[in-house]
């Protein structure tokens, strides 16, 4: 339900960050992201960024050489999803510092940290980036 | 220690990776790294485990097999540090799913967990759990959570929130526990577990109904005060986006008050105020704004009509229509679609802004608005919206026009005011974008046109302007040439003009020229060439002076690697040259085409083989079947495939059987209309093939009977719906493959004997069958029938025809004469072949028809036979 699932892809269609919330084979999931990253690479600047495939939309945007698309239900509230990934990348700009793509390729694992603080089982959990933050600081002050 | 061990940090190994120019270097560092982690594995080694999976994780991520990790992530699970636990879940989540049975091994260490005092691990407990559980460890660890969702910690709170919904989803059964706790948590300050429960409660009340009362009784107003609340909230920094405060929490609260009121008058009310409220204040110059903005709309548009509300709903909407962001436009489009079951009229006031959008450069707004303008669409205004999307069909790109033109024909076909618009928008329509117009839509055309008996000459003098310009629509030429061979005298002598036509000139030759040039064309396909040969058959008899031009063009394609160019070259030629007689007959105008049946048939079955022909015609049977009998002249006219004349001989039987007439004129006759209200003794493909029309021409007409009884009925039987077949078949044959020349003589002997039969008697004729079956092939019979004229007076014209029931399958031989003179001086005789699929399980019956002449007076004698001898 809502999010299916989180892909980051550089601009050259490689993977950097991949979440999913429903089980794909590694099969199916190298096709799917295949598909989708061509359509949304494929398009320029003034086209929606809401893109129609197979039973669920896809709500990307372009963030310097990353594209972070997302795989909603149909039944989603676009618009918000858009907020949402801006509001991811707010979260890891906190953290990292201005955030470039060798930042999350580098630190994959508290990528996923923060995504999974913030969204789980397709459903949005917390929006406050300092609740999302929180235990990843204190995680990075023990270690 | 293994000297490539995991020593290289994960940042190493991207970056190695990241060095890789090509594929296969990339596959060769990612073998050697998963090697040398396969080794760590299998050496247990304690230290480097966390790096190793962090690599694990990076190369699944790059797609790479990564099984050999699983038992990995467990031991770090395991492990008593934070961090290494940390990697170990976050390796759970993204390397296992739930279908794998290691999973099981986990629950243990997760129930472990779920009870820790650190508060974190906890919360990474939930975590997996929350994106990974099975069934089973949903019911195992239930209980757990049901707890933790009382825990003093809003974190934790809320992630058990997010746990339970999970858990609801995969063991149903267990909803009610959460039922409770859900209220609870409605009532909470913190964002985040309001967030979350709001989820949770909207969950449970999908999955049951009294869930959903439950929740509609106790929380709406408390849920309208939060909303309240939050909407009216000062500034906090925590949740603030763009100056809203918490829009997630908005569009989260306004769904739940969707699900709530949805079909519920009371909630709807309670609702009312906050709605509006939201509606009218939220700013809309942010993203955010809109995104709250567009749920208020979808909630109002879902719950019980307050017509104020709505109003104000389709006015957001309008001016999402016209803001510049694509992103709105967009989304008011798929906002508007579910508006027009609610409230058509006002989306109608939209449909100029939305036929703007149809011609938008972006491609998800052209689809949208193209879904949207058809939904809109009705009597009034359908004339004007289909200039408008025919003109945009000529601009419009490829991949678009494939939609566009499917949309344009269904409207066109539903709603069309009368036949001419129809025929000329579709003319247009098949003029820009003839290749993508399926086939169904032109047959559906030419059934129109044949219908619209007033409007052919207009019909045809459009079509031939029409492929003057664009020739190189498939499907225009296809129905152009169909045309012209039709009402090809019209065009030329410009019959049936209407007010609004100017004359033009075609000679017979330009009409010929345009044929020729369909055919001669190299990027025609098979359907094409096929329907100009017919065409140019008609052509050839309704022009006869351009007769010996049109059979040069036929002979040309005798040589063609395609069999059925070549069979049907050689045969019109054949017609042509040798048969000049019966060819006007052959290509008599068609019949109306029945378009309810059409339709009918359209979702039914493929045509079968086809029925008897002219020479039923030519042989004049009895009057009393003239009637069905008109419409087997489709032979040689050439019809779009659909509209087959199987059955017609279905009409003929009907007579034959006197179960009445069948009411349509065309030969459309679906089996099961037949079917219905007479018995067994129905099968209608196999009517006797009549004997050769007993003229100086006989031998000809006998070798055109076994010509066309050749020529197509395996191939129509064969064919798909959509190839227009040739009805020239002289026979019906249900035994496709025995159509081939005489059948080869039969074997009388070597068979177990049967009695002869007398078959039927009447006073002035004798008919009897002899029996004979081959070896080894017990169910079918060779009957010799035999008539003898008990009278003095000489008949001619005789025809025999036969039906047998379904399970038995009929083959009629032509006849040895047709005429028999009296006094039993000489019989005719005639062979029959049945094969009885139900061979010792049931025997033969046969329902015969004799038909003759009498001093030129049709006789017509008929009776049933049903002495066959047993397990026959």
């Amino acid at each position: 339900m809502g999010i299916r699932f989180i892909l980051m892809v550089n601009k050259q269609g490689q993977t950097r960050l991949a979440q999913y919330f429903e089980y794909l084979t590694l099969e199916e999931r190298r096709t799917l992201e295949g598909e989708i990253v061509r359509k949304c690479l494929a398009r320029n600047e003034q086209q929606c960024s809401f893109v129609e495939h197979r039973t669920y939309k896809i709500v990307y945007r372009r963030y310097a050489s990353l594209f972070f698309l997302v795989g909603v239900d149909n039944e989603e509230n676009e618009l918000a999803i858009l907020e949402f990934i801006h509001l991811l990348v707010e979260t890891m700009d906190r953290h990292f510092g201005n955030v470039c793509e060798l930042d999350i390729m580098f630190h994959l694992e508290k990528a996923h940290f923060m995504l999974e603080e913030m969204v789980m089982n397709g459903c949005i959990v917390e929006t406050s980036k300092a609740n999302i933050l929180a235990p990843i600081q204190l995680m990075d002050k023990t270690s | 220690m293994n000297p490539f061990s995991s020593g290289t940090r994960l940042r190493d190994m991207i970056r190695a990776i990241r060095a890789c120019k090509t594929a296969a270097e990339e596959r060769a560092v990612i073998r050697k790294e998963c090697a040398s982690i396969r080794a760590s594995v299998s050496d247990n080694d304690n230290e480097y485990r966390h790096r190793n999976l962090a690599k694990l994780m990076f190369i699944h991520m790059l797609g790479y097999p990564t099984h050999f990790g699983q038992m990995e992530c467990l031991k770090l699970i395991a492990a008593p540090g934070f961090p290494e636990k940390r990697i170990g879940y976050l390796g759970l989540m993204l390397l296992l799913d739930e279908r794998q049975e290691v999973l099981m091994l986990v629950t243990n260490s997760l129930k472990q967990d779920l009870n820790h005092a650190n508060q974190y691990i906890v919360g990474l407990a939930l975590c997996a759990l929350g994106n990974i559980c099975s069934a089973e460890m949903a019911r195992d660890l239930a209980p757990e959570v049901e707890r933790l969702l009382q825990f003093r910690d809003p974190n934790i709170r809320k992630k058990a929130a997010l746990c339970s919904i999970r858990i609801v989803k995969k063991v149903p059964d267990l909803a009610e526990n959460f039922v409770n706790p859900v209220v609870s948590l409605l009532k909470e300050k913190h964002h985040g577990v309001l967030l979350t429960g709001i989820q949770l409660c909207i969950e449970l009340c999908n999955h049951s109904e009294e869930a959903l009362e439950y929740f509609r009784k106790k929380c709406t107003e408390g849920l309208v005060k939060v909303l309240k609340d939050v909407v009216n909230s000062s500034y906090a920094p925590e949740y603030d986006i763009s100056g809203i405060a918490d829009p997630f929490l908005h569009i989260r609260l306004l769904r739940l008050l969707r699900v709530l009121g949805h079909g519920d008058a009371d909630a709807s009310d309670s609702m009312n105020d906050i709605l509006a409220q939201v509606a009218t204040k939220t700013e809309s110059n942010k993203n955010a704004g809109n995104a709250i903005l567009y749920e208020c709309v979808e909630t109002i548009m879902s719950i019980e009509d307050i017509s104020g509300l709505r109003v104000l709903a389709i006015n957001i909407l309008g001016r999402f229509l016209s803001n510049r962001d694509n992103n709105i436009r967009y989304v008011a489009l798929n906002m508007l679609m579910k508006a027009v079951s609610v409230d058509d009229q006002a989306v109608q006031r939209h449909r100029t802004t939305i036929l703007e959008c149809v011609k938008d450069s972006d491609a998800s707004i052209r689809k949208r608005a193209l879904e949207l303008i058809y939904l809109l669409v009705n009597e009034s205004n359908v004339k004007a919206l289909t200039k408008e999307l025919i003109d945009y069909l000529q601009v419009s790109d490829q991949d678009f026009k494939g939609d566009l033109t499917a949309k344009i024909c269904s409207i066109v076909e539903k709603l069309s005011p009368d036949k001419i618009w129809y025929i000329d928008q579709m003319l247009k329509v098949l003029s820009e974008a003839g290749n993508h117009v399926k086939d169904e839509v032109w047959h559906a055309l030419i059934v129109v046109i044949t219908n619209a008996s007033n409007l052919h000459g207009y019909t045809v003098r459009s079509l031939y302007k029409a492929i003057q310009k664009s020739a190189d629509q498939e499907t225009l030429v296809r129905v152009a040439v169909w045309c012209i061979g039709e009402y090809g005298d019209m065009l030329v002598n410009n019959i049936g003009m209407l007010n609004l036509e100017d004359p033009i000139t075609v000679t017979e030759n330009d009409a010929v020229d345009v044929v020729e040039i369909a055919i001669k064309r190299h990027s025609s396909d098979l359907t094409t060439r096929a329907m100009c040969l017919i065409a140019l058959l008609k052509l050839s008899s309704r022009f006869p002076s351009c007769s010996q031009r049109i059979k040069d063009i036929v002979t040309q394609s005798k040589g063609s690697l395609l069999l059925e160019l070549q069979q049907r070259s050689i045969e019109f030629d054949s017609i042509i040259e040798k048969h000049q007689n019966i060819r006007s007959a052959l290509v008599e105008r068609m019949p109306v085409l029945d378009e309810a049946t059409f339709s009918g048939r359209k979702a039914g079955s493929i045509l079968a083989a086809t029925v008897s022909t002219s020479l039923n015609y030519v042989n004049g049977v009895a009057t009393s079947a003239a009637a069905p009998l008109v419409d087997l002249l489709d032979l040689g006219a050439d019809e779009p495939a659909a509209a087959a004349p199987t059955f017609s001989g279905g009409n003929f039987l009907q007579d034959l059987l006197d179960v009445g007439t069948s009411p349509f004129p065309s030969q459309s006759g679906t089996t099961q209309a037949q079917k219905n209200g007479t018995d067994v003794l129905l099968d209608l493909l196999s009517i006797g093939s009549p004997p050769p029309e007993n003229s100086s021409s006989a031998p000809d007409i006998l070798s055109l009977s076994q010509d066309n009884k050749i020529s197509v009925s395996p191939l129509d039987s064969l064919s798909s719906a959509t190839r227009p077949s040739v009805q020239a078949s002289s026979t019906a044959m249900m035994d496709l493959l025995d159509g081939f020349g005489p059948s080869p003589p039969p074997t009388k002997d070597n068979g177990p004997a049967y009695p002869p039969i007398v078959a039927f008697e009447s006073s002035s004729l004798r008919l009897m069958f002899n029996f004979s079956k081959q070896p080894g092939n017990p169910q079918v019979t060779e009957i010799e029938a035999n008539f003898t004229n008990k009278s003095s007076d000489v008949y001619t014209n005789f025809i025999f025809q036969a039906a047998v029931p379904k399970f038995l399958q009929l083959h009629l031989e032509p006849a040895s004469s047709n005429t028999l003179p009296g006094n039993g001086n000489e019989s005719i005789t005639q062979k029959l072949r049945v094969t009885n699929s139900q061979h010792g399980k049931k025997s033969m019956v046969m329902r015969i028809r004799i038909s003759y002449k009498l001093y030129n007076k049709d006789v017509l004698e008929e009776g049933q036979i049903s002495n066959f001898p047993r397990d026959l």
